[in-house]
């Protein structure tokens, strides 16, 4: 099963349902033309909800990092919900854990794009 | 893609198959790698770990090895031993040196885009070693031993069986 992306708003966050695969090829370049197409409309808070995502690769996890920095040099903010138990344990190993901004409620990871970030 | 030897039975401690140099079987090499794990006794966490590092090392073999030439192969070979899963993958590159590999969990390369392969396969499998071969290809040894009782590694804090010889 490849990537698949619905978007939709809630407030001032673009929400990016996410399922299937984020692997070197399709799924990497949909992520990476969806950030792109993002960021060219302006797009500033993003939360990407990885709850559907079967499967990710070291490619995926180097895409939701060029997300990350991508989205931060714009003077946005990119976060994580919904993480399974997968993607959790490659996003510990690797150290992003603490990199990303991770929630498993979507209203608290809504309101949380209103608070200026916390160290 | 040559025949499977499906149904696998714990007789047949033996799997190859070479398959296209295609992305596209990256897919059946987790499946088969699914079965064979299976097969040996892995229970299914550790199958997905093993599976993973076939996955990483079969992008390395298709995209860095091969350079994504079709008309290239990648041969895989896996051996159910006793207390272990021996698996070794072949392309026809010219060869990498893992050390070479910068470390991703370095303060300087956590945001990298790129490098966590290497690392995530040192991470779940036990043991990990590469060999180039002048005029074959390289090829990747992977081991998991059964009931290890090894925890997910850091990638490459054990890095006590790894080599890599260069045969001109």
């Amino acid at each position: 099963m490849s990537m698949k992306a619905t978007i939709r708003q809630v407030d001032s966050v673009t929400v990016v349902d996410v399922s299937g695969r984020i692997t070197l090829g399709e799924g990497c370049v949909q992520l990476r033309e969806l950030i792109r197409d993002q960021l060219s409309k302006g797009t500033k808070n993003i939360l990407l909800n990885l709850a559907d995502v079967t499967y990710i690769d070291s490619s995926g996890i180097g895409e939701l990092v060029s997300a990350y920095t991508g989205v931060s040099k714009q003077g946005g903010a990119l976060k994580l919900l919904n993480l399974t138990k997968k993607v959790h344990d490659l996003l510990q190993i690797t150290k992003l854990y603490t990199v990303f901004d991770v929630h498993d409620d979507e209203a608290k990871a809504i309101a949380s794009f209103a608070k200026p970030a916390t160290a | 893609m040559r025949p499977l030897p499906y149904p696998m039975t714990p007789e047949s401690s033996v799997v190859e198959v070479t398959l296209d140099s295609d992305l596209k079987n990256v897919e059946v090499a987790e499946e088969i790698t699914r079965r064979v794990a299976g097969t040996a006794g892995f229970d299914e966490d550790e199958q997905q770990r093993i599976e993973m590092a076939v996955h990483e090392s079969m992008i390395n073999a298709i995209w860095h090895g091969n350079k994504n030439d079709s008309s290239k192969c990648v041969w895989l070979h896996f051996k159910i031993h006793r207390d272990r899963l021996e698996i070794r993958i072949r392309d026809q590159g010219t060869g990498f040196d893992p050390k070479r590999v910068p470390d991703p969990l370095e303060s300087d390369n956590l945001l990298n885009v790129s490098g966590r392969g290497i690392f995530l396969i040192r991470s779940f499998m036990d043991e990990f070693r590469v060999e180039y071969v002048s005029g074959t290809g390289t090829e990747v040894t992977m081991i998991k031993r059964l009931n290890s009782g090894i925890q997910t590694k850091q990638g490459g804090t054990d890095r006590e069986h790894e080599s890599h010889n260069t045969t001109s």
